[in-house]
């Protein structure tokens, strides 16, 4: 059938993200000790306090085993960490005054990708921090945010410019000790966005980090911490990519949102790693620790996340609601194609009185895909009148993927009122036939028909972030169906 | 005289190893309606799906074509282009995609095969509205999932809105008039009746004649065991409401035949 030839051929396509960019590197030979840890903070120009916070995260985690982070439903051959560069850096001059100084290569790099940096080519209303393996090479709108009081920086310079800030929020969230890899993270990450929204601040602009990894054996330990203070509002969002190689490559990150009283933070995510081949060979591990603190009274997070790429992904976006009032969303879409794999989900942590949560999640797998969604909902003994709604609906297309459902629910206070449902569906032939009877191909039929299941998550991200998520959607379901 | 609009030479079709239609002939010129009628599992909807392109359907024996062209080669999305619509005696519902997205896709769909610009939102909703008016139905199904939540009357509604608006050159309507109430039938009924020109045709697959009242046939056949029978005009098919398939059966078997 001739449908079915087309789906074969777009199967071949590759993912275009696959590219190398030939920018001359600093990077550190492999491996891992105090050494390498007191250089990238050496090179990063920190104060001691910092050095010090990663030397106890490096401590700890060496006496930590990654098989007690291998619960997930998640398989991979042990990762030798001695053998990945914990730094990796374009060569360019020290400090970039202005984007005329960044190197052409690396903005070439970046409209490929279709993220111009230079600002009036921008979108409008969005600002962006692009992280290249290792540091963060260009941030727009930083002067026209500053007026505002909004602080938008790498992370690397944060730490010297704000340290007061970093040194109370850094680890609040997601303490060094959290996990395997959070730990990892604490004691080598490179770069990362600081943002910190001042009282009463409506942040006027999306905010937006880019990751992109280049070198190969390199591991991308980024950390992101989003502080919103009493009666402010920001929406922040990002983006990865990284080239096609047959090794696989890791990306251990750390996110830490605060809301302060009256705060809302709105996090959105479109991951796009490399998956690895259609045979499963290559492609990121994505293991990302994200949290966020709802420490003021009726604050507001919520995480967004459309999570396309990576071999495999291991990420929880929680919410602690510690406020009384708070509320914490999660609206996921995760679709694993070919050899990938994910176990994704979300921790709400109620802690204070009258606080809500809410979480939908959309899973899909195809071909040989597996997908676990993994929630936890937790009803501490003083969060009286406590309200959660959860809703987990997976779509199965072809017969040799997997969805699993891992919902866990811990309540200690009687007022609580919880909603589960959870649906498995798969893609229908019926459905297909009907729309493509009116003209419609099959390719688009799939994507509407997809589009369509995860239009409660979708209508959550920012307008051009929901059209960009769709079509990424449609590339990585092509060939799915035939 | 014209150029056949469709012609079925010899068709047999079966669906899961069973042979379902057995040599069926069948010419529709253009301007022409026609209406096929038959018994409970004589291979009227099979017809309909084949026509269609609808997977599962094999084609074991026989040819189509379609203003000229092998019709069976084609992809479905191809021959809804072409100008093939099928109402479906069963429409789908689809949470999460509104009838309004929907139908400008489809219609944009077929538009863009024409050689024709896409319409844009506004004139879309223009067109549109006009067209849910003419068929007494409310705007506001724009709005809902397609066909989700839907009574029977109202999906059967939206499958006349979809044809009124893309204009089909073939319109197979399949059973398209059962569950209807009378109103609705006659309102379906004329949709139907509004797109008959000079260069279009209705196949009207049909239980009952009710429908023939208010879009009267050309021709009738009468479908029995994967083969057209009997022809005739819109007599026949109130002879059949009358009397039922029995005489037709013996007739074809000839007296004598078992039961």
């Amino acid at each position: 059938m001739s449908s079915k030839q087309d789906i074969d051929e777009l199967a071949q396509r590759e993912y275009k993200w696959g590219f190398v960019s030939p920018i001359e590197g600093d990077t550190l030979p492999p491996g891992l000790d105090e050494g390498v840890i007191r250089t990238i903070s050496a090179k990063k120009s920190e104060p001691d306090w910092l050095l010090d916070w990663r030397l106890r995260a490096y401590r700890r985690w060496i006496t930590m085993r990654e098989e007690d982070a291998r619960w997930a439903n998640v398989k991979f051959p042990p990762i030798d960490y001695q053998a990945i560069s914990y730094y990796s850096a374009p060569k360019a001059k020290p400090k970039l005054e202005s984007l005329d100084e960044v190197d052409p290569e690396l903005l070439a790099t970046f409209d490929k990708l279709g993220i111009p940096l230079t600002e009036q080519k921008m979108l409008s209303g969005v600002a962006v921090d692009a992280v290249f393996d290792s540091v963060s090479v260009a941030t727009t709108y930083k002067a026209k945010l500053a007026e505002l009081g909004i602080i938008f920086c790498p992370f690397s310079e944060a730490g010297q410019e704000h340290p007061d800030l970093v040194r109370e929020y850094l680890g609040s969230v997601v303490p060094y000790s959290d996990n395997f890899y959070a730990t990892l993270n604490s004691a080598v990450f490179t770069d990362g966005s600081f943002v910190y929204i001042p009282p009463g601040v409506r942040c006027p602009m999306e905010l937006s980090t880019y990751f992109r990894i280049n070198e190969a054996n390199t591991g991308q330990f980024e950390r992101t911490l989003i502080v919103a203070a009493p009666g402010s509002y920001v929406s922040y969002l990002e983006g990865c990519t990284a080239p096609m190689r047959d090794e696989n490559q890791l990306h251990a990150a750390v996110v830490e949102l605060v809301a302060l009283d009256d705060a809302q933070i709105k996090y959105s995510t479109v991951q796009n790693w490399y998956p690895g081949d259609k045979n499963g060979k290559g492609g990121i591990y994505n293991f990302v620790t994200k949290r966020g603190r709802c420490k003021g009274t009726n604050s507001k997070i919520s995480w967004t996340q459309v999570e396309t790429g990576s071999a495999i992904t291991w990420k929880y976006p929680s919410c602690i609601l510690q406020g009384d009032g708070s509320v914490g969303e999660f609206y996921s879409v995760a679709v694993t194609n070919n050899y990938q794999q994910a176990d994704t989900g979300t921790k709400m942590i109620h802690l204070g009185r009258d606080t809500k949560s809410t979480i939908i999640s959309k899973g899909i797998a195809a071909g040989h895909g597996q997908q676990s969604y993994r929630g936890l909902v937790e009803i501490h003994q003083k969060a009286a009148n406590a309200r959660n709604y959860s809703q987990c609906d997976s779509l199965l297309i072809g017969d040799e993927c997997g969805a699993h459902t891992f919902p866990y629910i811990d309540v200690r206070n009687t007022s609580a009122t919880l909603e589960h449902e959870a649906t498995t569906s798969k893609l229908s032939e019926d459905q297909l036939f009907y729309l493509q009877q009116r003209g419609i191909d099959m390719e688009n039929a799939v994507s509407m028909l997809v589009s369509g299941f995860c239009k409660q998550v979708f209508r959550e991200l920012p307008m051009e972030f929901a059209v960009e998520a769709s079509k990424l959607l449609a590339v990585t379901l092509e060939g799915s169906v035939g | 005289m014209t150029a056949p609009l469709l012609e079925i030479r010899d068709l047999h079709a079966s669906v899961g190893g069973k042979e379902i239609l057995r040599g069926l002939d069948l010419t529709i010129q253009p301007g022409e309606v026609h209406a096929l009628m038959g018994p409970n599992g004589s291979g009227k909807s099979t017809l309909a799906n084949v026509l269609a392109g609808r997977e599962g359907y094999d084609v074991t024996r026989g040819e189509v074509r379609y203003d000229g062209e092998d019709l069976l080669g084609m992809a479905p999305e191809l021959r809804a282009r072409r100008g093939i619509f099928l109402a479906f005696q069963y429409p789908v519902e689809i949470r999460g995609i509104t009838n309004g997205f929907f139908l400008r896709a489809a219609l944009n769909a077929v538009r863009t095969a024409r050689g024709e610009d896409e319409i844009d939102a506004f004139d879309f909703l223009e067109l549109v509205k006009d067209k849910m008016k003419s068929i007494e139905m409310d705007p506001k199904f724009l709005d809902r999932s397609v066909n989700e939540g839907f009574s029977g009357g109202e999906k059967k509604r939206n499958e006349i809105l979809q044809m009124a608006l893309l204009e089909p050159r073939l319109a197979v309507l399949d059973e398209t008039d059962s569950g209807l109430d009378i109103d609705a039938l006659r309102i379906v009924a004329n949709g139907v009746n509004g797109l008959r020109s000079e260069q279009r045709a209705v196949l009207a697959i049909t239980h009952y004649a009710r429908l023939l009242e208010y879009l009267v046939p050309d021709y009738t056949h009468v479908l029995l065991d994967g083969r057209i029978v009997k022809s005739g005009d819109k007599a026949l098919a109130l002879e059949l409401e009358e009397r039922g398939y029995g005489w037709i059966e013996q007739e074809v078997q000839g007296p004598g035949a078992p039961a």
